[in-house]
Protein backbone atom coordinates (compact mmCIF):
# COMPACT_ATOMS: atom_id res chain seq x y z
CA UNK A 1 0.00 0.00 0.00
CA UNK A 2 1.44 3.21 -1.10
CA UNK A 3 1.61 5.92 1.91
CA UNK A 4 3.14 8.95 1.23
CA UNK A 5 3.09 9.97 4.66
CA UNK A 6 5.00 7.42 5.60
CA UNK A 7 7.36 7.85 3.14
CA UNK A 8 7.63 11.28 4.04
CA UNK A 9 8.78 10.24 7.53
CA UNK A 10 11.88 8.56 5.70
CA UNK A 11 13.41 12.05 4.60
CA UNK A 12 14.39 13.93 7.59
CA UNK A 13 15.30 16.97 5.58
CA UNK A 14 11.58 17.31 4.08
CA UNK A 15 10.74 18.13 8.33
CA UNK A 16 13.04 21.22 7.76
CA UNK A 17 11.51 24.97 7.56
CA UNK A 18 13.09 27.45 4.86
CA UNK A 19 12.38 31.41 5.36
CA UNK A 20 9.39 30.36 8.32
CA UNK A 21 7.64 27.93 6.09
CA UNK A 22 7.80 23.95 5.87
CA UNK A 23 9.65 22.95 2.76
CA UNK A 24 7.87 22.61 -0.36
CA UNK A 25 10.95 20.61 -2.22
CA UNK A 26 9.53 20.47 -6.54
CA UNK A 27 13.09 20.18 -7.58
CA UNK A 28 13.50 16.63 -8.05
CA UNK A 29 14.27 16.86 -11.54
CA UNK A 30 17.38 18.87 -10.55
CA UNK A 31 18.46 16.11 -7.83
CA UNK A 32 16.30 14.34 -5.28
CA UNK A 33 16.02 13.86 -1.81
CA UNK A 34 17.51 10.95 0.43
CA UNK A 35 16.03 8.60 2.72
CA UNK A 36 17.30 7.32 6.22
CA UNK A 37 18.21 4.30 4.29
CA UNK A 38 20.32 5.11 2.31
CA UNK A 39 22.51 7.62 4.53
CA UNK A 40 22.77 4.80 7.02
CA UNK A 41 23.99 2.74 4.33
CA UNK A 42 26.85 5.09 3.50
CA UNK A 43 27.25 5.70 7.25
CA UNK A 44 27.83 1.89 7.78
CA UNK A 45 29.96 1.49 4.76
CA UNK A 46 32.43 4.15 6.25
CA UNK A 47 31.96 3.33 9.87
CA UNK A 48 32.55 -0.07 9.44
CA UNK A 49 33.78 -1.28 5.93
CA UNK A 50 35.68 1.23 4.60
CA UNK A 51 38.79 0.54 2.33
CA UNK A 52 39.66 0.69 -1.29
CA UNK A 53 37.72 -2.01 -3.42
CA UNK A 54 39.71 -4.53 -5.64
CA UNK A 55 43.08 -3.59 -4.23
CA UNK A 56 44.58 -5.81 -1.32
CA UNK A 57 43.84 -8.92 0.92
CA UNK A 58 42.62 -7.65 3.76
CA UNK A 59 39.04 -8.14 5.19
CA UNK A 60 38.24 -4.84 5.47
CA UNK A 61 39.57 -4.20 1.36
CA UNK A 62 37.45 -7.91 0.51
CA UNK A 63 34.40 -6.36 2.61
CA UNK A 64 34.62 -3.06 0.55
CA UNK A 65 35.36 -4.90 -2.48
CA UNK A 66 31.90 -7.29 -2.17
CA UNK A 67 29.58 -4.03 -1.19
CA UNK A 68 30.95 -2.71 -4.18
CA UNK A 69 29.88 -5.26 -6.45
CA UNK A 70 27.18 -6.42 -4.62
CA UNK A 71 25.44 -3.07 -5.67
CA UNK A 72 26.78 -3.32 -9.36
CA UNK A 73 25.06 -7.09 -9.37
CA UNK A 74 21.71 -4.87 -7.80
CA UNK A 75 21.59 -2.51 -10.72
CA UNK A 76 22.09 -4.87 -13.08
CA UNK A 77 19.32 -6.83 -11.69
CA UNK A 78 17.29 -3.50 -11.12
CA UNK A 79 17.59 -2.47 -14.97
CA UNK A 80 17.48 -6.19 -16.02
CA UNK A 81 20.78 -5.97 -17.90
CA UNK A 82 21.97 -9.81 -18.98
CA UNK A 83 25.46 -9.65 -16.55
CA UNK A 84 27.18 -7.39 -14.11
CA UNK A 85 29.88 -6.65 -16.52
CA UNK A 86 27.00 -4.59 -18.85
CA UNK A 87 27.11 -1.99 -16.00
CA UNK A 88 29.98 0.55 -15.63
CA UNK A 89 30.02 2.79 -12.40
CA UNK A 90 30.64 6.92 -13.05
CA UNK A 91 29.79 9.95 -11.56
CA UNK A 92 26.56 11.02 -13.13
CA UNK A 93 24.47 10.46 -16.35
CA UNK A 94 27.20 13.51 -18.18
CA UNK A 95 30.15 11.46 -17.44
CA UNK A 96 28.30 7.98 -18.97
CA UNK A 97 27.50 9.64 -21.82
CA UNK A 98 30.61 11.96 -21.85
CA UNK A 99 32.38 7.89 -21.98
CA UNK A 100 30.19 6.76 -24.89
CA UNK A 101 30.73 9.76 -26.62
CA UNK A 102 34.81 9.43 -26.67
CA UNK A 103 35.54 6.20 -26.10
CA UNK A 104 32.71 4.26 -28.65
CA UNK A 105 32.10 7.42 -30.97
CA UNK A 106 35.75 8.33 -31.11
CA UNK A 107 36.53 4.90 -32.10
CA UNK A 108 33.86 4.16 -34.63
CA UNK A 109 32.56 7.56 -36.33
CA UNK A 110 34.31 8.45 -39.58
CA UNK A 111 34.25 11.95 -41.23
CA UNK A 112 30.54 12.18 -43.23
CA UNK A 113 29.38 9.95 -40.60
CA UNK A 114 26.02 11.39 -38.83
CA UNK A 115 24.57 11.47 -35.47
CA UNK A 116 21.24 12.05 -34.81
CA UNK A 117 19.92 13.46 -31.36
CA UNK A 118 16.61 15.95 -30.68
CA UNK A 119 15.30 19.11 -29.72
CA UNK A 120 14.66 17.98 -26.52
CA UNK A 121 18.14 16.69 -25.00
CA UNK A 122 19.45 18.12 -21.87
CA UNK A 123 22.92 19.93 -22.83
CA UNK A 124 25.23 16.45 -21.38
CA UNK A 125 23.50 14.75 -24.39
CA UNK A 126 24.54 17.50 -26.89
CA UNK A 127 27.78 19.48 -26.25
CA UNK A 128 29.91 16.13 -25.91
CA UNK A 129 28.46 15.19 -29.53
CA UNK A 130 29.08 18.63 -30.83
CA UNK A 131 32.80 18.16 -29.58
CA UNK A 132 33.64 14.64 -31.45
CA UNK A 133 31.48 15.66 -34.62
CA UNK A 134 33.86 18.44 -34.64
CA UNK A 135 36.81 15.98 -34.17
CA UNK A 136 35.76 13.72 -36.39
CA UNK A 137 34.07 15.40 -39.67
CA UNK A 138 30.82 13.98 -38.35
CA UNK A 139 27.64 15.73 -38.24
CA UNK A 140 24.61 15.86 -36.32
CA UNK A 141 21.08 16.06 -37.40
CA UNK A 142 18.15 17.33 -34.46
CA UNK A 143 14.93 15.65 -34.51
CA UNK A 144 12.33 18.34 -33.63
CA UNK A 145 9.62 18.42 -31.32
CA UNK A 146 6.09 19.36 -31.67
CA UNK A 147 3.66 22.06 -29.96
CA UNK A 148 2.51 19.19 -28.06
CA UNK A 149 6.35 18.27 -26.86
CA UNK A 150 6.65 15.13 -28.45
CA UNK A 151 9.11 13.94 -31.18
CA UNK A 152 7.36 12.31 -34.32
CA UNK A 153 8.56 8.67 -35.78
CA UNK A 154 8.56 9.81 -38.82
CA UNK A 155 10.85 11.98 -38.20
CA UNK A 156 13.48 9.93 -37.21
CA UNK A 157 12.65 7.39 -39.68
CA UNK A 158 13.29 10.40 -42.41
CA UNK A 159 16.33 11.60 -41.02
CA UNK A 160 17.95 8.56 -40.23
CA UNK A 161 20.12 7.02 -43.28
CA UNK A 162 22.96 4.59 -43.97
CA UNK A 163 25.38 7.57 -43.11
CA UNK A 164 23.48 7.07 -39.37
CA UNK A 165 25.83 5.74 -37.07
CA UNK A 166 24.60 6.60 -33.35
CA UNK A 167 21.29 7.97 -32.42
CA UNK A 168 20.58 9.34 -29.11
CA UNK A 169 18.14 10.50 -26.88
CA UNK A 170 16.45 11.10 -24.08
CA UNK A 171 14.14 8.69 -22.04
CA UNK A 172 11.97 11.63 -20.16
CA UNK A 173 12.45 15.30 -20.89
CA UNK A 174 13.70 16.93 -18.13
CA UNK A 175 12.08 20.29 -19.08
CA UNK A 176 9.05 19.26 -21.58
CA UNK A 177 8.30 15.80 -19.09
CA UNK A 178 8.02 14.26 -22.63
CA UNK A 179 7.78 10.01 -22.33
CA UNK A 180 9.56 8.95 -25.79
CA UNK A 181 8.48 6.34 -27.44
CA UNK A 182 11.85 4.48 -26.46
CA UNK A 183 11.12 1.04 -27.38
CA UNK A 184 9.28 1.70 -30.89
CA UNK A 185 12.70 4.53 -31.53
CA UNK A 186 14.96 1.14 -30.73
CA UNK A 187 13.46 -0.40 -33.78
CA UNK A 188 13.76 2.44 -36.11
CA UNK A 189 17.36 2.78 -35.31
CA UNK A 190 18.50 -0.92 -35.07
CA UNK A 191 17.42 -1.56 -38.80
CA UNK A 192 19.17 1.33 -39.96
CA UNK A 193 22.05 -0.44 -38.37
CA UNK A 194 23.02 2.49 -36.06
CA UNK A 195 23.59 2.34 -32.23
CA UNK A 196 20.68 3.67 -29.74
CA UNK A 197 21.83 5.69 -26.84
CA UNK A 198 19.51 6.37 -24.04
CA UNK A 199 19.57 9.09 -21.46
CA UNK A 200 17.39 7.77 -18.79
CA UNK A 201 18.42 10.44 -15.74
CA UNK A 202 14.87 11.76 -15.40
CA UNK A 203 12.54 7.47 -16.59
CA UNK A 204 15.29 5.16 -14.25
CA UNK A 205 14.16 7.07 -10.91
CA UNK A 206 10.42 7.35 -11.64
CA UNK A 207 9.67 3.72 -13.59
CA UNK A 208 10.62 0.64 -14.06
CA UNK A 209 12.76 0.43 -16.99
CA UNK A 210 14.14 -2.57 -18.33
CA UNK A 211 17.17 -2.25 -21.19
CA UNK A 212 16.38 -5.17 -22.82
CA UNK A 213 12.90 -4.94 -23.47
CA UNK A 214 13.54 -1.45 -23.98
CA UNK A 215 15.98 -2.43 -26.72
CA UNK A 216 19.03 0.63 -25.66
CA UNK A 217 22.74 -0.32 -26.42
CA UNK A 218 23.53 2.47 -23.77
CA UNK A 219 21.70 3.57 -21.14
CA UNK A 220 23.07 6.31 -18.91
CA UNK A 221 21.64 7.40 -15.34
CA UNK A 222 22.28 9.26 -12.12
CA UNK A 223 22.65 7.91 -8.64
CA UNK A 224 21.49 11.32 -7.14
CA UNK A 225 18.17 11.67 -9.05
CA UNK A 226 16.89 8.41 -7.58
CA UNK A 227 17.36 8.96 -3.71
CA UNK A 228 21.10 8.12 -3.83
CA UNK A 229 23.83 10.03 -3.14
CA UNK A 230 25.94 12.60 -5.26
CA UNK A 231 28.05 11.48 -7.34
CA UNK A 232 27.58 7.95 -8.39
CA UNK A 233 25.79 7.38 -11.81
CA UNK A 234 25.66 4.40 -13.95
CA UNK A 235 26.77 3.58 -18.04
CA UNK A 236 24.60 0.26 -19.02
CA UNK A 237 26.20 -1.01 -22.10
CA UNK A 238 25.58 -4.04 -23.95
CA UNK A 239 28.79 -6.63 -23.40
CA UNK A 240 30.19 -7.03 -26.99
CA UNK A 241 30.10 -3.43 -27.69
CA UNK A 242 31.72 -2.70 -24.35
CA UNK A 243 34.23 -5.21 -24.37
CA UNK A 244 35.40 -3.63 -28.14
CA UNK A 245 35.81 0.05 -26.86
CA UNK A 246 38.62 1.83 -26.10
CA UNK A 247 39.05 2.89 -22.72
CA UNK A 248 37.92 6.03 -21.63
CA UNK A 249 40.18 7.17 -19.01
CA UNK A 250 43.86 5.11 -18.01
CA UNK A 251 44.88 4.96 -14.77
CA UNK A 252 44.44 1.92 -11.88
CA UNK A 253 42.23 -0.65 -11.81
CA UNK A 254 41.64 -0.36 -15.85
CA UNK A 255 44.96 -2.17 -16.42
CA UNK A 256 45.75 -6.07 -16.16
CA UNK A 257 49.57 -5.73 -17.03
CA UNK A 258 51.38 -2.03 -17.46
CA UNK A 259 55.01 -1.83 -18.66
CA UNK A 260 57.26 1.25 -19.25
CA UNK A 261 56.52 0.72 -23.39
CA UNK A 262 52.30 -0.28 -22.65
CA UNK A 263 49.70 -1.82 -21.21
CA UNK A 264 47.21 -4.42 -21.24
CA UNK A 265 43.09 -3.50 -20.08
CA UNK A 266 41.43 -5.05 -17.97
CA UNK A 267 38.37 -6.71 -18.44
CA UNK A 268 35.14 -4.98 -18.69
CA UNK A 269 32.96 -3.07 -16.62
CA UNK A 270 36.78 -2.81 -14.97
CA UNK A 271 38.25 -0.93 -18.33
CA UNK A 272 36.00 1.91 -17.63
CA UNK A 273 36.84 2.07 -14.37
CA UNK A 274 39.96 3.94 -13.94
CA UNK A 275 41.24 4.93 -10.45
CA UNK A 276 39.61 4.57 -6.79
CA UNK A 277 35.88 4.15 -7.10
CA UNK A 278 32.72 5.51 -5.38
CA UNK A 279 32.40 2.98 -3.19
CA UNK A 280 30.33 4.68 -0.61
CA UNK A 281 28.07 5.91 -3.38
CA UNK A 282 27.70 2.62 -4.59
CA UNK A 283 26.76 1.12 -1.65
CA UNK A 284 24.00 4.53 -1.41
CA UNK A 285 22.38 3.64 -4.69
CA UNK A 286 21.77 -0.17 -3.65
CA UNK A 287 20.24 1.35 -0.96
CA UNK A 288 18.04 3.56 -2.90
CA UNK A 289 17.12 0.66 -4.97
CA UNK A 290 16.18 -1.29 -2.43
CA UNK A 291 13.96 1.57 -0.77
CA UNK A 292 12.27 1.65 -4.62
CA UNK A 293 11.83 -1.34 -5.03
CA UNK A 294 10.53 -1.40 -1.37
CA UNK A 295 7.55 1.02 -2.72
CA UNK A 296 7.51 -0.91 -5.95
CA UNK A 297 8.54 1.35 -9.09
CA UNK A 298 4.70 1.09 -10.38
CA UNK A 299 3.62 2.55 -7.17
CA UNK A 300 5.86 5.67 -7.83
CA UNK A 301 4.77 6.13 -11.45
CA UNK A 302 1.21 5.87 -10.36
CA UNK A 303 1.60 8.25 -7.72
CA UNK A 304 3.38 10.85 -10.30
CA UNK A 305 0.98 10.53 -12.48
CA UNK A 306 -1.80 11.08 -10.18
CA UNK A 307 0.37 14.20 -8.71
CA UNK A 308 0.85 15.76 -12.21
CA UNK A 309 -3.05 15.24 -13.00
CA UNK A 310 -3.89 17.48 -10.15
CA UNK A 311 -0.75 19.87 -10.70
CA UNK A 312 -2.03 20.78 -14.38
CA UNK A 313 -5.53 20.54 -13.28
CA UNK A 314 -4.46 23.69 -11.25
CA UNK A 315 -2.00 25.08 -13.04
CA UNK A 316 -4.22 24.80 -16.17
CA UNK A 317 -6.96 27.32 -15.07
CA UNK A 318 -4.93 30.02 -13.94
CA UNK A 319 -4.79 33.42 -15.79
CA UNK A 320 -1.20 34.02 -17.35
CA UNK A 321 0.49 30.52 -16.95
CA UNK A 322 1.69 28.57 -19.81
CA UNK A 323 2.70 24.84 -19.34
CA UNK A 324 5.02 23.04 -21.33
CA UNK A 325 5.08 19.37 -22.90
CA UNK A 326 2.23 16.74 -23.60
CA UNK A 327 -0.88 17.84 -21.55
CA UNK A 328 -1.89 14.13 -20.62
CA UNK A 329 -0.54 13.21 -17.75
CA UNK A 330 -0.05 9.84 -19.08
CA UNK A 331 2.32 10.44 -21.69
CA UNK A 332 4.61 12.56 -19.29
CA UNK A 333 7.17 12.58 -16.34
CA UNK A 334 6.32 14.53 -12.86
CA UNK A 335 8.27 17.79 -14.48
CA UNK A 336 5.99 20.89 -15.01
CA UNK A 337 7.96 23.72 -17.08
CA UNK A 338 5.48 26.67 -17.01
CA UNK A 339 5.92 30.47 -17.15
CA UNK A 340 3.48 33.02 -16.08
CA UNK A 341 2.90 36.35 -18.10
CA UNK A 342 5.07 39.34 -17.09
CA UNK A 343 6.98 37.72 -14.13
CA UNK A 344 10.47 36.34 -15.31
CA UNK A 345 11.46 32.77 -13.80
CA UNK A 346 13.63 33.74 -11.53
CA UNK A 347 11.68 36.56 -9.33
CA UNK A 348 8.94 33.62 -9.53
CA UNK A 349 10.92 31.30 -7.78
CA UNK A 350 12.31 33.87 -5.38
CA UNK A 351 9.02 35.13 -4.42
CA UNK A 352 7.83 30.91 -4.48
CA UNK A 353 11.47 30.13 -1.71
CA UNK A 354 10.04 33.33 0.33
CA UNK A 355 7.47 30.84 1.16
CA UNK A 356 9.74 28.08 1.40
CA UNK A 357 8.71 26.48 -2.13
CA UNK A 358 11.51 25.31 -3.86
CA UNK A 359 11.48 25.03 -7.58
CA UNK A 360 14.11 25.41 -10.56
CA UNK A 361 13.95 28.17 -12.64
CA UNK A 362 16.23 28.92 -15.59
CA UNK A 363 16.61 26.73 -18.93
CA UNK A 364 17.32 23.72 -16.80
CA UNK A 365 20.57 22.52 -19.01
CA UNK A 366 18.55 22.89 -22.12
CA UNK A 367 18.66 26.10 -24.03
CA UNK A 368 17.27 24.59 -27.32
CA UNK A 369 14.22 23.91 -25.89
CA UNK A 370 13.88 27.10 -24.67
CA UNK A 371 15.08 28.70 -27.82
CA UNK A 372 12.77 26.44 -29.58
CA UNK A 373 9.71 27.74 -27.82
CA UNK A 374 10.84 31.22 -27.99
CA UNK A 375 11.82 31.65 -24.30
CA UNK A 376 14.87 32.44 -22.12
CA UNK A 377 14.21 30.82 -19.57
CA UNK A 378 11.16 28.80 -17.15
CA UNK A 379 10.14 28.03 -14.01
CA UNK A 380 9.90 24.04 -13.32
CA UNK A 381 8.16 22.45 -10.62
CA UNK A 382 9.11 18.68 -10.07
CA UNK A 383 7.63 15.54 -8.23
CA UNK A 384 8.63 12.36 -6.68
CA UNK A 385 7.03 10.08 -4.60
CA UNK A 386 7.56 11.81 -1.48
CA UNK A 387 5.32 15.04 -2.48
CA UNK A 388 1.63 15.29 -1.66
CA UNK A 389 -1.18 17.42 -3.23
CA UNK A 390 -1.10 19.57 -0.37
CA UNK A 391 1.73 20.78 -1.68
CA UNK A 392 0.83 21.26 -5.42
CA UNK A 393 -2.09 23.34 -3.18
CA UNK A 394 0.58 24.99 -1.26
CA UNK A 395 2.27 26.72 -4.82
CA UNK A 396 -0.62 27.72 -6.46
CA UNK A 397 -1.09 30.00 -3.31
CA UNK A 398 2.59 30.63 -3.58
CA UNK A 399 2.01 31.54 -7.34
CA UNK A 400 -1.27 33.84 -6.37
CA UNK A 401 1.03 35.76 -4.10
CA UNK A 402 4.17 36.31 -6.68
CA UNK A 403 1.30 37.88 -8.61
CA UNK A 404 0.80 40.06 -6.26
CA UNK A 405 4.49 41.16 -5.25
CA UNK A 406 5.46 41.02 -9.13
CA UNK A 407 2.27 43.27 -9.81
CA UNK A 408 1.27 40.57 -12.86
CA UNK B 1 14.94 40.72 3.05
CA UNK B 2 11.29 39.69 2.43
CA UNK B 3 10.46 39.12 -1.18
CA UNK B 4 7.96 42.36 -0.62
CA UNK B 5 11.01 44.40 0.51
CA UNK B 6 13.24 42.98 -2.75
CA UNK B 7 10.18 43.79 -5.42
CA UNK B 8 10.22 47.36 -3.92
CA UNK B 9 8.06 50.21 -5.95
CA UNK B 10 10.93 51.60 -7.94
CA UNK B 11 12.58 48.04 -8.88
CA UNK B 12 8.84 46.78 -10.59
CA UNK B 13 9.01 50.19 -11.94
CA UNK B 14 12.53 49.75 -13.62
CA UNK B 15 11.68 46.14 -14.70
CA UNK B 16 8.59 47.52 -16.50
CA UNK B 17 9.87 50.42 -17.38
CA UNK B 18 13.40 50.23 -18.42
CA UNK B 19 14.95 53.25 -18.84
CA UNK B 20 17.43 53.89 -21.67
CA UNK B 21 16.08 50.47 -23.02
CA UNK B 22 16.72 50.02 -26.75
CA UNK B 23 19.50 50.02 -29.59
CA UNK B 24 21.54 52.79 -31.42
CA UNK B 25 22.82 52.63 -34.15
CA UNK B 26 25.90 54.37 -33.89
CA UNK B 27 27.34 53.47 -30.20
CA UNK B 28 31.03 53.48 -29.56
CA UNK B 29 31.34 50.15 -28.29
CA UNK B 30 28.64 47.64 -27.86
CA UNK B 31 29.14 43.97 -25.39
CA UNK B 32 26.71 41.15 -24.57
CA UNK B 33 26.58 40.16 -21.40
CA UNK B 34 25.24 36.01 -20.55
CA UNK B 35 24.25 34.98 -17.51
CA UNK B 36 24.60 31.30 -18.33
CA UNK B 37 22.47 30.50 -14.81
CA UNK B 38 19.54 31.73 -16.23
CA UNK B 39 19.91 32.39 -20.07
CA UNK B 40 19.91 36.08 -19.76
CA UNK B 41 21.30 38.33 -21.82
CA UNK B 42 22.20 42.04 -21.72
CA UNK B 43 23.25 43.78 -24.95
CA UNK B 44 24.70 46.99 -23.81
CA UNK B 45 25.57 50.13 -25.79
CA UNK B 46 27.30 53.02 -25.33
CA UNK B 47 28.72 56.33 -26.79
CA UNK B 48 31.86 57.33 -25.29
CA UNK B 49 33.25 61.06 -26.18
CA UNK B 50 36.17 63.34 -24.57
CA UNK B 51 36.59 60.22 -21.99
CA UNK B 52 32.53 60.76 -20.73
CA UNK B 53 29.90 58.57 -21.06
CA UNK B 54 27.48 60.63 -23.28
CA UNK B 55 24.58 58.03 -24.25
CA UNK B 56 23.93 53.90 -23.31
CA UNK B 57 21.03 51.84 -24.07
CA UNK B 58 20.55 48.24 -23.21
CA UNK B 59 17.75 45.75 -24.10
CA UNK B 60 18.03 42.30 -23.74
CA UNK B 61 15.80 39.10 -21.64
CA UNK B 62 16.32 39.66 -17.54
CA UNK B 63 14.79 39.39 -14.52
CA UNK B 64 13.02 42.23 -12.92
CA UNK B 65 16.39 42.71 -10.40
CA UNK B 66 18.68 42.25 -13.37
CA UNK B 67 16.18 44.64 -15.86
CA UNK B 68 16.16 47.24 -12.73
CA UNK B 69 19.78 46.82 -12.08
CA UNK B 70 20.40 47.80 -15.81
CA UNK B 71 17.53 50.49 -16.18
CA UNK B 72 19.22 52.30 -12.81
CA UNK B 73 22.77 52.06 -13.65
CA UNK B 74 22.57 52.95 -17.14
CA UNK B 75 21.13 56.10 -15.66
CA UNK B 76 24.11 56.91 -12.87
CA UNK B 77 26.99 55.70 -15.95
CA UNK B 78 25.49 58.96 -17.75
CA UNK B 79 27.58 61.95 -18.08
CA UNK B 80 30.39 60.06 -15.82
CA UNK B 81 33.98 59.85 -16.70
CA UNK B 82 36.08 56.42 -17.81
CA UNK B 83 37.91 56.49 -14.82
CA UNK B 84 34.87 57.40 -12.46
CA UNK B 85 33.03 54.44 -13.67
CA UNK B 86 36.04 52.02 -13.01
CA UNK B 87 36.17 52.85 -10.10
CA UNK B 88 32.02 51.38 -9.63
CA UNK B 89 31.71 48.34 -7.30
CA UNK B 90 29.22 45.96 -6.71
CA UNK B 91 28.16 47.50 -3.31
CA UNK B 92 28.20 51.08 -5.66
CA UNK B 93 25.22 49.31 -7.81
CA UNK B 94 23.45 47.91 -4.90
CA UNK B 95 23.04 51.13 -3.04
CA UNK B 96 22.08 52.40 -6.17
CA UNK B 97 19.43 49.72 -6.34
CA UNK B 98 18.35 49.86 -3.05
CA UNK B 99 18.58 46.28 -2.00
CA UNK B 100 20.77 44.47 0.41
CA UNK B 101 21.27 40.94 1.35
CA UNK B 102 20.71 38.95 -1.84
CA UNK B 103 21.77 35.53 -2.28
CA UNK B 104 24.36 34.61 -3.92
CA UNK B 105 22.43 33.86 -7.06
CA UNK B 106 20.31 36.50 -7.12
CA UNK B 107 23.52 38.84 -6.62
CA UNK B 108 24.73 37.23 -10.30
CA UNK B 109 21.62 38.87 -11.51
CA UNK B 110 21.90 42.33 -9.68
CA UNK B 111 25.81 42.62 -10.83
CA UNK B 112 25.21 41.39 -14.55
CA UNK B 113 25.01 45.16 -16.11
CA UNK B 114 27.88 46.16 -13.82
CA UNK B 115 30.01 43.12 -15.24
CA UNK B 116 28.57 44.00 -18.78
CA UNK B 117 30.23 47.63 -18.33
CA UNK B 118 33.22 46.81 -17.35
CA UNK B 119 33.48 44.15 -20.17
CA UNK B 120 32.15 46.87 -22.45
CA UNK B 121 35.06 49.24 -21.12
CA UNK B 122 37.54 46.71 -21.48
CA UNK B 123 36.56 46.30 -25.18
CA UNK B 124 36.44 50.29 -25.62
CA UNK B 125 40.12 50.15 -24.46
CA UNK B 126 41.71 47.76 -26.59
CA UNK B 127 40.03 48.95 -29.43
CA UNK B 128 41.41 52.79 -28.77
CA UNK B 129 44.81 51.79 -27.40
CA UNK B 130 43.69 53.40 -24.43
CA UNK B 131 44.94 51.55 -21.09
Amino acid sequence: MFDVEKIRQDLPILEREVNGHPLVYLDSAATSQKPRSVMAAVDGYYNAHNANAHRGVHTLAEEATKMYEDARAKVARFINARSSAEIVFVRNTTEALNLVVWSWGKANLKPGDEIILSEMEHHSNIVPWQLLAREVGASIKYLPFDENGKIQISDLKSQISARTKAVSLVHVSNSLGTVNPIKEMARVVHEAGALFIVDGAQSVPHSKVDVQSLGADFLAFSGHKMLAPMGIGVLYGRAELLEAMPPFLGGGDMIKTVSLSGATWNDVPYKFEAGTPNVAGAVGLAAAIDYLEGVGLSNVRAHEVKLTTYALACLQPLAGITLYGPLDPEERGGVLAFNLRGAHPHDLASVLDSEGIAVRSGHHCTMPVHARLGIAASVRASFYLYNMEDEVDRLIEGLSKAKKILQV
Amino acid sequence: MTASDLYKEEILDHYKNPRNFGEMTNPTVSYQEDNPLCGDRLFLQLIIDGGKVTDVRFKGEGCAISTASASLMTEYIKGKTLPELEKLRGEDVLEILGIANLSPARLKCALLPLEGLRHALTKYQSLTGNN
